[in-house]
């Protein structure tokens, strides 16, 4: 596999013309943003990691993926420390030692949610003094770090930020598992329902205004009784704080949205034929279709080869284990260790055949949700180096 | 060894996606199978425990599902309405819906505030024994030291009040070995395994939880010994491989590359295995669940993970 070594110019493609019809590579080719989703454990990073390495290697261009959590192998094979958001290229000699020269680039970075936080209210803060006071509040830090939503949310504005920076010709997202692997697309919206709530200005109001009783406040009795009135207070102080970047959380959220929605980006939903991880699926991609986003692909991990399905290697191997016996007899050899073998190569084949008739049965349920439904296999080993996810993305690709 | 289900307490977790869920399920049912009354509790509204018993959603109120299981699932609003009826002795005047939709929002904010009235409402449950054994389907990885550390956590912020006097006789109940324990579900897998090491150092640095058992689910059966694998390359030559596919009337040659997968796959597994076992405090016990090819959900396979469970745990 190669092709040229030049960097292309920023904001342009080499690739001509991207493939015709519903595939993976099409896709990636014909959008900016590369959204994955799906629930945990499915190898949804891999993939992202994967479709941002082939896209680099084969379409060209600048191409970003921006990493969640990776498994430590992983992160290092992109060359992620660990540590800070800063985007890293890979290099392109990672790539020559596997015999590939990538059209373009690949850079990679990881969320680290605390610094996102703080960049972000860094830039929002109307004046150094309301900003230090944000980032010294004792609740600012475990409300960023603690808030479920937080996570979603700053991968969501993250995004945005590099994509408003217009680095990137391609940029690949990995999301943060949720419980409901939905939840990132409503953070966003909920931040900025959150934080134009009546809620917000009952908490607030109390501390503002201090000629009103705070006992006549229903909220604030119970509230009182059950903290304590520091913890009032000190909410209070926070959201005041806060108030002076609301604005801009809810500006900013509605751009974010629309991002979401837009042409240029398309969600492709990762998940494995387990079944409890089919179910949550089969509600995130109504999610998605209900939103009106664009579902581009389904890409289903970690499937049995084909072969497993058949029925007619089925029988085959019920015959090989009803016939073990006279077959190790003719080979010669230890017959008794060799109708062993036989036998336990028959029943490994008839367990596998129960689960692959099963999954081929799930992965027909999916055909109708998107044009797109890719199959990777299972992989011998786990992804630790380039060689690895190009032949993952080589499946991703075909 | 005092029994996993001589315990009060039991919370179980692990990485989304390894068959947590299903395994608190098989813990209730095997508690149940002992004559024990078992209160299982999810922490959120996802129905995912009662479709592994093949029941009917259940809410704040528990529900018998199977002979001797009762199910419940926290609900904010509802667990708030019972602190306050019970704790804090404060007379509910009409609908509290508001009052606690307001603390929900804050609760997500406000750390701890939704985590410490779960903690509290199943320290609470245990404290009054109305059940033998109380197991909890607990939040996946990342969020379980939040749940579990509530009542510390709380404690940094909540200086004075009510909240923070009630806190600790849930930590003595908490840290208690006899009474309490995590269970941290993995399966031979790198993530898996790697979450289940950090998750196992966070729950001894920041709660005072013990961890009382790994299980690994989906272990792949070992195909072939030693001999046995020897055997299996001698077979692959192609003049044996035809001969065989003669003798059955049909072709073998992919039942053996399935059998050389099957091979491989358990080989990595068993790595990820052995790097568990590596890592773990000698002192937890890592039960081993075979990966159940005939069937992956619902009470069947809840029930056959139970047996599993049993056999691992001894009598």
């Amino acid at each position: 596999m190669t092709g040229q070594g030049e960097v292309t110019e920023r904001g342009s493609k080499t690739q001509a013309h991207p493939p015709r019809g519903g595939s993976f590579e099409g896709l990636l080719a014909s959008r900016e943003i590369a959204i994955t989703c799906g629930p945990g454990g499915v190898g949804k990073t891999t993939t992202a990691a994967a479709a941002a390495a082939m896209a680099a290697c084969r379409h060209g261009g600048r191409v970003l993926v921006l990493t969640v959590d990776p498994a430590r192998r992983l992160a290092g094979a992109l060359g992620l420390s660990g540590i800070g958001n800063e985007e890293r290229r890979v290099p392109d000699e990672a790539f020559r030692a596997w015999g590939v020269v990538p059209r373009g680039e690949l850079w990679a970075a990881m969320l680290d949610t605390k610094q996102s936080w703080d960049s972000l209210i860094r830039r929002h803060a109307p004046d150094a003094r309301t900003r230090d006071q944000i980032l010294a509040n004792p609740l600012y830090r475990n409300i960023t770090g603690r808030f479920v939503q937080s996570h979603d949310y700053i991968a969501m504005e993250r995004l945005f930020e590099i994509h408003s920076e217009g680095t990137y010709d391609l940029i690949v997202v990995d999301t943060p598992p949720s419980r409901h692997a939905i939840d990132f697309l409503d953070a966003p919206r909920r931040m900025a329902e959150f934080f134009s709530s009546k809620l917000l200005r009952w908490l607030i109001a109390p501390y503002r205004s201090r000629l009103v009783n705070i006992a006549s406040r229903p909220f604030s009795q119970v509230a009182d009784r059950l903290l304590g009135t520091q913890f009032l207070v000190d909410i209070s102080e926070f959201f005041v704080l806060f108030q002076s970047l609301y604005d801009g959380f809810v500006q900013r959220a509605e751009a974010v949205s629309r991002l979401l929605r837009a042409r240029r980006t398309s969600f492709i939903v990762v998940t494995t034929l387990e079944s409890a991880s089919v179910q949550e699926v089969e509600s995130l991609t109504r999610e998605i279709q209900k939103r009106g986003l664009h579902l581009g692909a389904i890409v289903l991990n970690k499937v049995l080869p084909e072969y497993f399905a058949s029925a007619m290697l089925a029988q085959t191997a019920r015959e090989l284990a009803d016939r073990a016996g006279s077959v190790s007899q003719s080979l010669g050899g230890e017959p008794d260790l060799t109708e062993r073998v036989l036998r336990e190569i028959a029943d490994s084949f008839l367990n596998f055949n129960v689960v692959a008739r099963r999954e081929a049965k799930q992965q027909q349920e999916f055909r109708p949700a998107s044009d797109v439904v890719t199959t990777v296999p299972w992989l011998d080993g786990d992804v630790s180096d380039i060689g690895t996810l190009l032949r993952v993305g080589e499946r991703l690709w075909e | 060894m005092k029994g996993l289900l001589d315990l009060d307490l039991v919370f179980v977790t692990g990485k989304g996606g390894v068959g947590k869920t299903t395994v608190a399920a098989a813990l209730a049912q095997l508690a149940g199978r002992r004559g024990n009354r078992v209160l299982v509790c999810e922490m959120d509204r996802s129905d995912a425990l009662t479709t592994q018993l093949e029941a009917d959603p259940v809410g704040f109120t528990p529900r018998e599902v199977t002979p001797g299981v009762f199910a419940m699932t926290m609900d904010t609003e509802a667990s708030l309405r019972e602190y306050l009826k019970l704790q804090l002795r404060v007379p509910i005047v009409g609908k509290i819906g508001g009052l606690a939709r307001a603390l929900d929002f804050v609760a997500t904010a406000a750390p701890g505030v939704r985590d410490i009235l779960a903690i509290g409402k199943l320290c609470y449950e245990v404290r009054e024994r109305h059940y033998d054994v109380v197991i909890v389907d607990a939040p996946a990885s990342g969020h379980v030291v939040g749940l579990l550390s509530a009542p510390q956590a709380i404690n940094e912020l909540v200086k004075v009040g009510p909240i923070r006097d009630q806190t600790d006789w849930m930590v003595e109940i908490l840290r208690d070995p006899g009474r309490t324990g995590a269970v941290i579900v993995t399966t031979p897998e790198e993530m898996p395994v790697e979450e289940t090491l950090e998750l196992a150092g966070r729950l001894s640095r920041e709660t005072v939880v013990p961890l009382s058992a790994v299980v690994v689910n989906r272990v792949l059966p070992e195909l072939f010994g030693t001999r046995e694998e020897a055997v299996f390359e001698w077979l692959l030559a192609p003049d044996r491989v035809a001969k065989i596919s003669e003798s059955v009337g049909g072709d073998v040659s992919l039942l053996f590359a399935g059998a050389r997968l099957a091979v491989d796959l358990r080989r990595t597994r068993a790595e990820h295995l052995e790097r568990l076992q590596a890592g773990l405090d000698r002192s937890v016990p890592v039960l081993l669940v075979p990966y159940l090819f005939a069937r992956s959900e619902g009470l069947r396979a809840t029930n056959q993970l139970a047996t599993f469970l049993e056999e691992e745990l001894g009598t």
